[in-house]
């Protein structure tokens, strides 16, 4: 099968679908050309004087990888630090489903992307001044630049 | 949970006939052709009949049909048969059209390389060509014309017959893939008037990896594969016996059922493009009439191919789609794209292609589950919410 799993239980049943009424940060990334956009939605409390992902929704167009890992990189963020979210890296995704076909690998970088597209976005809505370096985009294709 | 099979562009099931033909030659009769020796000679006594049986089946001569490995092996043989008679007397310039297969495209490319001119047609928006603009593009040194019988992906009839007649009138050889087209609509080569034809087994109920080449009597094919006398000196190889007695059988009782099965396929065809309308933003590819009798391409706004194909097969409907992500490239279809899709909705496509074994209620469950999975998708995609909330504006 082309996929394990693991990819095609969080493409069947994927958490945390959804839109979120006055999401903290918002993140949105990929190109409708391309085949895949992934949006972000972050709900950020202090627990303990710490940022803390509450809850986050996602929704995305795209491939079953692309599901999967934007469901995957959800769950492995809710409920942390928002500095533990900005460390998600999609190595950490693909390990988490057990592996992606070598040519869908770049899903696994979009939803490393959309996560901290949507850190970003509440770093600037709060002025929270952050180091630029950790949101460098990895993801490139000939479309996205367009 | 049944499986409901609507990929038979793709590959089809074997018939029966097809796989009773081709047992005697895996079990008993193991000879080789070439051989004196009886064994032998009981081969070569098959492969006489089943060349006549194909022949007949398309209304060519017994020395007409070159047997291959499938239709791209055909496809590649035919063009290189083209080019090399071309090149004999100076021509090199060689005319297709955007949306054939592969086969044809890559070889294309690399005639290419090797000095040749590619011109390939513009199609309209429903991906035909006119006989006129293959007319308009044949020069002095045009040495082929490559025009597709029937599209793979979105089953558009092209009109071979006026285009051949165009090709005679210039003294211009004329090849057709028709690897979609034989067994599901009449063909007679004599009737259309092509020099070559492509023939693949495995889309008419028939076995993978055999098909033939039709080239017409006055010319002899281009050897692509060489080391033995086999399909007189034109393809070496010992004949896959087994494999050719079945597509035989296959191609025999395919034509013979055209008639039967044109009406119920249309019927089904029919019924799937007028349900799968209703969905909102959706768009048909392909001619509405003009197109294969078992073939429905559709695009859906704001949804991505490879996911609705994912759901569909857990529903036990096996499909097809023309997005980048099934194609394992960066673009979607190339078909698509030529007929003037954008990028964005080509991703969201979907083929069902039917046969004679489908019946009007797996029809209508089909219906019902695309309805459901394009709904689900679309209520995860931000695309799809940004065009329900104006943010973006729809292509279809």
């Amino acid at each position: 099968m082309l996929y394990s799993e693991k990819v095609m239980d969080h493409f069947t049943n994927p958490r945390n679908v959804g839109t979120m009424n006055n999401a903290d940060g918002i993140g949105e990334v990929g190109n409708a050309k391309c085949g895949d956009i992934m949006k972000i939605f972050l709900k950020i409390d202090k627990l303990d004087g710490v940022d803390t992902v509450t809850d986050v929704k996602f929704c995305t167009f795209g491939c079953g990888s692309a599901i999967a890992s934007s469901s995957m990189a959800t769950e492995m963020i809710k409920g942390k630090p928002l500095s533990s979210a900005l460390e998600l890296t999609n190595k950490a995704v693909v390990e988490a489903l057990d592996g992606l076909p070598a040519h869908k690998l770049h899903c696994s970088v979009l939803a490393e992307e959309a996560v901290k597209a949507a850190v970003k976005d509440y770093y600037d809505k709060n002025g929270i001044e952050y180091d630029q370096s950790k949101f460098a985009m990895k993801h490139d294709c000939e479309h996205c630049g367009e | 949970m049944n499986t409901i099979y609507v990929d038979n562009a793709a590959t089809t099931k074997m018939s029966k006939a097809a796989i009773d033909a081709m047992m005697p030659y895996l079990d008993g009769c193991y000879g080789n052709p070439s051989s004196l020796h009886t064994v032998g000679q009981l081969a070569q006594e098959a492969l006489v009949k089943a060349r006549e049986d194909v022949a007949k089946a398309i209304g060519a001569e017994p020395r007409e049909i070159f047997f291959t490995s499938g239709g791209s092996e055909a496809d590649n043989q035919a063009l290189l048969t083209g080019a090399e008679r071309g090149a004999l007397k100076g021509k090199k310039h060689i005319i297709s059209q955007k949306t054939e297969h592969h086969a044809i495209l890559h070889s294309l490319r690399k005639l290419e390389k090797q000095g040749f001119e590619i011109e390939l047609l513009d199609v309209d928006g429903e991906g035909s060509i006119t006989a006129e603009q293959v007319k308009n593009a044949i020069r002095e040194d045009t040495a082929l014309v490559t025009i597709m019988a029937a599209n793979n992906e979105i089953g558009t009839l092209m009109p071979i017959k006026e285009i051949a007649a165009v090709c005679r009138e210039r003294g211009v050889l004329f090849h057709t893939d028709a690897v979609q087209a034989v067994g599901h609509i009449p063909l007679d080569v004599r009737e259309i008037g092509c020099d070559m034809l492509s023939i693949s087994a495995h889309k008419f109920h028939g076995p993978k990896g055999v098909g033939a080449l039709y080239v017409n009597r006055k010319l002899l094919p281009s050897t692509l594969i060489e080391g033995g006398a086999q399909e007189r000196g034109k393809r070496a190889g010992t004949e896959n016996i087994a494999g050719i007695c079945s597509m035989s059988a296959a191609l025999t009782e395919a034509v013979a059922k055209i008639g039967e099965n044109t009406p119920k396929l249309t019927a089904m065809r029919d019924r799937l493009i007028e349900g799968l309308s209703e969905i909102p933003h959706s768009i048909l590819n392909g001619a509405r009439a003009n197109r294969l009798p078992g073939n429905v391409n559709m695009c859906f706004e704001g949804i991505e191919g490879e996911s609705l194909l994912l759901l569909l097969d857990a529903k036990g409907i096996c499909a097809s789609s023309g997005s980048a992500c099934t194609s394992g490239s960066l673009d979607p279809s190339h078909v698509l794209l030529a007929i003037g899709r954008p990028h964005e909705v080509a991703h969201g496509s979907l083929r069902l292609t039917l046969s004679e074994e489908n019946t009007p209620e797996q029809v209508e469950f089909i219906i019902k589950s695309v309805k459901e999975v394009v709904e689900y998708l679309r209520g995860m995609s931000p695309v799809w919410h940004d065009l329900q909330e104006g943010k973006r504006n729809y292509v279809i």
